[in-house]
């Protein structure tokens, strides 16, 4: 199994090994020692960290984190890691994103839709060193391709690919062999896995700036 | 000051209230190392009160953003789609024109038709009075058509703000034209699946009412992949499990407002059991013409 970044460490919960991160609770989840329970099945990269796969983080890093929702993950990676940018495109889950940044100085929340990094371009600085990408629209690898800008060298890219996002009847193989092709031409992709059990036909991706 | 033009901060008091709408209104063709920047130009001691300010302006912007977007306005929303739709028909009508009186007035030797020939007749150098007005003309048409699609980006980016899932299930726009016909998001809400089911289609349905036709399958739905997609024979099926679901959607927009995955899981298990038929019976296909009428994307 790989190493987990430092700040994300395993502890058992009601007879349990459970991923935890140091914070503030943020949606009820269970904690222990002041740590709060990741729940891989509520977050696509909580759950690539569970099933073992080689995130190359290390804690600490500069992040964009393309989906972030309601702030569930993000909070997790705020804990571990270095300046978050969190961008969300939907106004509603945006307000608890707020709350969620609001207790974690270094969380930066950004109303804005990560297919046109141009509405943030000005805020997102350069040289980040990680992309964690978990947005449901259409063209999820082209995404991925148009923020690799931010990315410095090397930069670290952290998908999780949803099929159904992509098209709702298609076999989701058929899908992800789309999504490489088409994300090769921006990274190097270093690992892939599927998410089951705990997400149905989402692929997760390990990816390097090329 | 050039490297800092696009910053967000460019030509902000540290710690003001204008920087929660500097967040909100910068852009720039591509990132740069804002932390450093910002140091550089004064804005901050060092990239720890950076990032202080950034976190205060991010913070207030986000939340100013999200509660503005609560008061988002169903009724704009239809005034922007049904603007679209007359910048679309009015736009074509044009272009119609323009075939008609530029077609034979100018040599315009690439193949187009329609909007795409009143962009080429556009590009053209007048050189007489009449070529000026059908070349000005052709400029308007193809203004229309750029307004069109602004205004459809408009309601692309709207109509998830209105109603997050019914904009989830159906595509924003076929959201907001549902929307539009029922008069509003609240009206949508409160009526039966089945009317749901043949909204856009009324012309079929009073057809069908007054006792010489078949009952319409669907309305604008159709141009629901979920409908569209399926073979006719299990079309009735597709529109009648869709405008279910689509009725549900807008109730938890209308009533809650909160994003609720369930509902489209249950859409999508709904669908590839209708689908299967389609395999279990050997057959194909998804050819054949609509029944009802609709009105195209």
């Amino acid at each position: 199994m790989s190493e987990l970044p430092a700040g994300v460490e395993r502890r058992t919960v009601a007879g349990e090994e459970r991923l935890t991160t140091a914070g503030d609770p943020v949606y009820g989840e269970p904690t222990v020692d002041g740590r709060r329970v990741w729940d891989a099945g509520r977050s696509k990269l909580g759950a690539m960290l569970e099933l073992g796969m080689d995130t190359c983080l290390e804690g600490g890093e500069s992040v964009l984190y393309l989906g972030a929702a309601s702030g569930t993950t993000v909070s997790h990676v705020a804990d571990f890691a270095g300046p978050t940018y969190a961008v969300e495109f939907a106004p509603r889950p945006v307000r608890d994103l707020v709350d969620v940044a609001a207790g974690r100085p270094t969380l930066f929340p950004l109303l804005a839709d990560a297919r046109s990094p141009r509405e943030y371009a000005g805020v997102v600085e350069s040289g980040l060193d990680c992309i964690v990408q978990d947005v449901a629209t259409r063209g999820q690898a082209e995404v991925a391709n148009r923020n690799a800008q931010f990315l410095g060298d090397d930069g670290l890219l952290l998908a999780a690919i949803k099929a159904r996002s992509e098209d709702v009847v298609a076999d989701p193989e058929a899908v992800f062999e789309d999504v490489r092709e088409t994300l090769s031409a921006t990274y190097e992709i270093l690992e892939t896995e599927r998410l089951e059990p705990y997400h149905d036909d989402h692929l997760g991706i390990v990816a390097r700036k090329r | 000051m050039t490297e800092t033009e696009d910053a967000w901060f460019a030509g902000v008091d540290p710690g003001a209230a204008e920087a929660a709408a500097a967040i909100r209104e910068s852009e720039a063709d591509e990132p740069r190392d804002w932390p450093a920047l910002a140091v550089e130009s004064g804005f901050a001691a060092d990239e720890d009160e950076y990032y202080d300010r950034l976190h205060e302006a991010t913070v207030d912007a986000a939340r100013e953003a999200a509660r503005a977007a609560g008061r988002a306005d169903d009724q704009q929303l239809i005034h922007a789609l049904r603007a679209m739709d007359d910048a679309e028909r009015t736009a074509n009508e044009l272009a119609e024109r323009l075939e008609e009186w530029a077609g034979a007035l100018l040599d315009v030797e690439e193949a187009a038709t329609g909007l795409d020939f009143a962009a080429v007749v556009a590009a053209t150098e007048p050189e007489d009075a009449t070529e000026e007005r059908a070349v000005s003309l052709a400029k308007r048409a193809v203004d229309l058509r750029d307004e069109r699609d602004d205004l459809r980006a408009f309601v692309e980016r709207r109509a998830p703000e209105v109603a997050p899932n019914l904009a989830e299930m159906a595509g924003p726009v076929l959201a907001a034209r549902l929307i539009s016909l029922a008069g509003g998001l609240e009206s949508l809400a409160k009526k039966p699946s089945g009317t749901v089911q043949v909204l856009g289609a009324e012309d079929a349905l009073f057809a069908h009412l007054r006792g010489h036709a078949p009952s319409p399958k669907h309305g604008v739905i159709f141009t629901h992949e979920f409908v569209r997609g399926t073979r006719p024979d299990d079309r009735g099926s597709a529109a009648r499990a869709l405008a279910g679901k689509l009725s549900i959607a807008a109730r938890i927009d209308h009533y809650s407002g909160e994003f609720r995955e369930s509902v489209h899981e249950d859409l999508r298990d709904r669908m590839e059991t209708i689908r299967a038929r389609a395999a279990d019976a050997g057959g194909e296909g998804d050819d054949g013409a609509a029944d009802a009428e609709v009105a195209d994307e």
